[in-house]
């Protein structure tokens, strides 16, 4: 190989440097992180499951969206015989009052971004004042 | 054992009744059970309209409650600007919604004053037509709904509307909420909003915000289908405008004068 003192060194090199993020992680002890939504501390019980919900809870949210907007359905009825409203806001942010606790825990971990909140207001926005 | 005739019929009938309980009992409980989330078969049992009497509507100089009701809880937007001004309910003078009935020398009182507008919930809605999306369509119950997660911002529904009911969002509306209501969602930059009359307070049994907030009891509504309701009785036997009535969109806003 001519200019092996050079090439194998940059090689090393560059992979080092590609692969900084993860040596950088390893060692700051960040590659364990493990998100921790904060659960509320009074309700037991969500709609569903929560493998289900883990897994589900965006179809879940679509179809009630689908339901309530297309077809004036606001009633869902859970696995539990429960009936509950088909609200974000009235049902799901009514237990998991401010969503970056909860939703953003997930959410920034995974490299998620949703538009939910750019129109719906989740109960501590307006309280914290961070708008008005 | 030996059945008499008499006994037989008494047994027969009773096994009768007790096989008829249950079913009976399921029909009878039935009765008192509350309505059922609406299916498009109740909902086409209605059909929503609205009238506005201007001269009661006129009593009360410069009142404005309906607009301020309806605009507080719907966190409709106030930029200040007439170019991106967020219309759900507003006013026009009576020469320009009117401009068919403009004549020298009648209806010179009126010419100058406002009349309320709002999205007329056309029977034949040229907005739905338009939109590429299906982000606007009409319900069962005639209400011309809009779904925000799916409009694109094309706003051709905008250049099909002839009532110039439906604004655009320029930018992010929520620095110009006077006092955001939770309950509704406000909108975000790049959809278009327009009156949903009150779809959200319906569901709920409740009249729109605007009709509740008239103390003049100038705005009418109701469900046009039914003979006996307020708003049928209101039209009846009266001069009943409607904003140009001649493109054929079935507006189901009245003006009675």
């Amino acid at each position: 190989m001519y200019d092996g003192k050079k090439i194998i060194p940059g090689l090393i090199l560059f992979v080092g440097l590609v692969t900084s993020p993860l040596w950088y992680n390893a060692v700051s002890g960040k590659a364990g992180y493990v998100p921790k939504p904060e659960l509320p501390a009074d309700k037991k019980e969500c709609i569903e499951p929560k493998a289900y919900i883990r897994i589900n809870h965006k179809v879940l949210l679509e179809d009630w969206k689908e339901s309530v907007v297309r077809n004036g359905v606001r009633i869902y009825k859970a696995s539990n015989k429960k009936n509950y409203n088909m609200d974000l806001n009235r049902t799901c942010m009514s237990c998991h009052k401010d969503k970056t606790k909860f939703c953003d825990q997930c959410h920034n971990y995974a490299g998620v971004t949703n538009k939910c909140w750019d129109c719906h207001i989740y109960p501590t926005q307006v309280k914290e004042q961070k708008i008005k | 054992m030996e059945l008499s005739r008499r006994t037989l019929f008494k047994i027969a009938g009773l096994t009768l009744l007790g096989l008829s309980a249950k079913p009976g009992w399921k029909i009878l409980s039935a009765l008192d059970q509350p309505e059922p989330s609406p299916t498009p078969e109740t909902l086409a049992k209605k059909k929503w309209g609205m009238a506005i009497e201007l001269k009661k509507c006129w009593q009360d100089e410069g009142c404005k409650d309906c607009i301020d009701a309806c605009h507080r809880i719907h966190n409709v937007p106030d930029l200040g600007t007439l170019k991106e001004e967020i219309k759900w309910i507003w006013t026009s003078p009576y020469d320009k919604v009117f401009p068919e009935h403009e004549f020298e020398v009648t209806e010179e009182d009126y010419q100058h004053k406002p009349v309320l507008l709002l999205c007329n919930q056309c029977d034949d809605p040229p907005c739905v037509r338009y939109c590429p999306t299906r982000a606007t369509w009409k319900r069962e119950d005639g209400i011309v709904m809009m779904d925000f997660h799916r409009c694109i911002g094309c706003r051709y529904c905008m250049a099909g509307c002839p009532y110039g009911s439906r604004s655009f969002n320029w930018r992010d509306p929520r620095p110009f909420i006077k006092k955001v209501n939770p309950e509704f969602p406000t909108r975000t930059r790049g959809v278009v909003e327009k009156c949903n009359f009150c779809v959200e307070r319906l569901e709920q049994g409740l009249i729109p915000a605007c009709v509740e907030a008239c103390k003049e009891k100038a705005l009418i509504f109701g469900n046009l289908k039914d003979q006996q309701s307020e708003i049928r009785r209101v039209l009846q036997n009266k001069v009943v405008y409607q904003r140009q009535p001649e493109l054929g969109t079935k507006p189901k806003v009245f003006y009675i004068l």
